[in-house]
């Protein structure tokens, strides 16, 4: 039993880190309808970039906040430069644009910092968390981010104004315009907070899986299955989709005899393509009628 | 999309291509057919091998181009089917001590029904879902590969070492020049196989397809039938292309066939034109050369040259090669009327 327990917690602490790549990849997916494949090289290089300020010396929490908002405007900015003239072209444009991004990024990753692995710190210590053998502090402190990160995206989005444009923008792009709200600037939004989102989950994430280049190219497809299974769609679904897919994942790992650690990847593959094709709408998210 | 109602009267996720502007002319094919004749007669046995990779990556890009360009459904995992292709060789030639040329439709066959088969869950998948479920597929394989339950065929992470074949009836032939003309003559047969399916019944279903999936099924298209088959047609030409690489490279190994091979693979696509058959060759020799020179001037940059490169042909070139090609040629008609 204390197995069992012990390995539900150490989902749920890893799902909070899918929790946040998906909820990512949802934003982006609601402004523009499109699944952005660079969304884990994007967390990637924000990591490098907390990592590089703490060798100059910030400190943790210092660092972590300079990269948010780095993050931030780096998002607004690939999407003013790149992917704003890509509004109108076809899937197959956008799916290339994002390869390209992918690409560029892990590859300047790899040219600045190398592809050594490298330590990353947590502010939150690996002692046992309360005096529990259960869980790490470090664990209990990705938990209580997540959580804390998702209080205030709730509130952001259901108590102001610009939230509430969001909401709008997303929903019903051309009434929103009407009403004089510019869509424009709401999707360039919805990327920088993409962005600083993508940025907490991989400097939470960094303790644990190391950093190097590559880091993020797991966790972004756990992402994509936890989005998938919560509902593109919904915010709320990608993040409890988050959560189950970190549970999932560590009972499979330990209770499914073959399924160790070299098989997390077909794990995610085959609860990709299971959800999409029993619910292809995901847990939560809204069925899309086709009109003809 | 949040609205509730998608109208199907947007654009389509692939720009339609029409069927005459998919092939070169005759004149133009005998040409670059003549000039991947001879050329190896003149040149040094590394360069005939690169040639070899050329074709092969040019196998695997067709592939794609008829899944892409033909039906209008995407993969950005197409490394997944070229690795089934090249362990089926390579396990048949060194477990089974099968002939490399026996292999090859064996690749062709097992990779069609692995493509077909996943078809079937993709057919329910269009656009950003079905490139979400293939590029899932192409990280997962590597991990498959080394799977210890497979180990004993596929040498886990060790990977497997090929033996290249000699020329055949004592012709006074170099390897590497004997595989090369071996691959030539398998690429012209599937080239001129593939552009005869798309100008079939089934080539005008899959456009049909790819234009308009309701008009199509309207008009008494099977689209789930087409669909599949289309996913697996590409995957079986990527199996001999797979196939045929193994024998080449005379390795293989899970880490050779990573996403990164997938992308290269996309990215050919693009640059050669998508659905412009012809494009396949441009594109590979696009990833095969490309990333030689970016790695002469740093390590670890070719991922960022064909990522820029990526973005000025979507910007500048959206049709790829094809647009080029185009434009050369009415530049010349002028020059010509000068």
């Amino acid at each position: 039993m204390e197995l069992f327990t012990n390995q539900v917690l150490a989902g749920i602490a890893t799902g909070a880190i899918y929790a946040c790549m998906a909820l990512a990849v949802v934003m982006i997916y609601q402004a523009i309808d499109h699944l952005n494949f660079a969304q884990g090289e994007m967390a990637m290089f924000s990591t490098f970039l907390s990592w590089q300020m703490m060798q100059w010396g910030v400190p943790y929490w210092g660092a972590f906040v300079l990269t948010l908002i780095l993050s931030f405007a780096g998002g607004i900015l690939i999407e003013r430069l790149l992917f704003k003239p890509l509004a109108k072209a076809p899937v197959l444009t956008n799916v290339a644009g994002f390869i390209a991004l992918y690409g560029i990024i892990n590859s300047f990753a790899g040219l600045i910092w190398d592809f050594t692995i490298k330590q990353y710190p947590t502010p939150f210590g690996s002692s046992p968390f309360l005096g529990s053998q259960l869980i790490s502090t470090h664990q209990a402190g990705m938990i209580g981010v997540t959580v804390l990160l998702l209080i205030l995206l709730f509130i952001f989005f259901q108590y102001t104004r610009i939230g509430l444009a969001m909401r709008a923008a997303a929903a019903l792009p051309e009434s929103a315009r009407l009403v004089g709200i510019n869509t424009s600037w709401m999707i360039a939004l919805g990327w920088g907070m993409a962005a600083a989102i993508g940025s907490i989950a991989g400097m939470l994430i960094a303790p644990v899986v190391f950093l190097e280049p590559n880091m993020m190219l797991g966790v972004l497809i756990y992402g994509f299955a936890a989005a998938v299974l919560g509902g593109l769609t919904s915010p709320l679904g990608a993040v409890i989709g988050g959560f189950l897919v970190g549970v999932f994942e560590n009972l499979a790992g330990t209770y499914i005899p073959g399924v160790g650690n070299e098989l997390k990847l077909p794990i995610a593959l085959a609860l990709i393509i299971t959800v999409l094709v029993f619910k292809p709408a995901g847990l939560f998210g809204r069925p899309i009628v086709k009109r003809v | 999309m949040s609205a509730v109602e998608d109208v199907v009267t947007e654009a389509p996720a692939v720009e339609a291509v029409p069927k005459r502007a998919m092939t070169l002319g005759l004149g133009t094919s005998l040409v670059v057919l003549a000039a991947l004749v001879i050329a190896p007669i003149f040149v040094k046995n590394f360069i005939i091998f690169q040639m070899t990779m050329l074709l092969i990556y040019g196998l695997a890009v067709l592939a794609l181009n008829i899944l892409t360009g033909g039906s209008g459904q995407f993969s950005l995992g197409q490394s997944a089917f070229y690795a089934v292709g090249a362990y089926t060789s390579a396990i048949l030639m060194e477990h089974a001590n099968m002939n490399y040329a026996l292999t090859l439709p064996i690749a062709g066959i097992v990779c069609f029904a692995f493509g077909y088969l996943f078809g079937k869950p993709a057919l329910r998948l269009s656009g950003v879902y079905l490139a979400l479920a293939t590029f899932a597929l192409a990280t997962a394989m590597p991990q498959l590969l080394k799977l210890g339950f497979f180990e004993h065929w596929t040498g886990g992470v060790q990977g497997l070492v090929v033996t290249k074949p000699d020329a055949p009836f004592g012709l006074k032939m170099s390897q590497d020049m004997w595989l090369y003309y071996f691959t030539l003559v398998i690429s012209i047969g599937i080239y001129i196989a593939s552009i005869n399916l798309l100008r079939s019944r089934s080539g005008r279903a899959f456009m049909a397809i790819r234009d308009n999936e309701i008009a199509a099924s309207a008009m008494g298209v099977n689209v789930a039938l087409y669909k599949t088959l289309a996913f697996g047609v590409s995957a079986g030409i990527t199996g001999v292309a797979g196939g045929l690489g193994a024998i080449a490279v005379q390795f293989v190994a899970p880490d050779g066939y990573t996403i990164l091979l997938a992308i290269s693979l996309f990215l050919g696509m693009v640059v050669g034109g998508v659905g412009w058959l012809p494009g396949s060759l441009v594109g590979s020799a696009f990833i095969i050369f490309v990333p030689n020179i970016a790695e002469g001037i740093s390590k670890g940059l070719s991922g960022a040259v064909f990522g820029v490169l990526l973005f000025l042909v979507i910007f500048l070139v959206p049709h790829g090669a094809r647009q080029v090609a185009m434009v050369a040629q009415q530049l010349l008609g002028k020059m010509i009327k000068k």
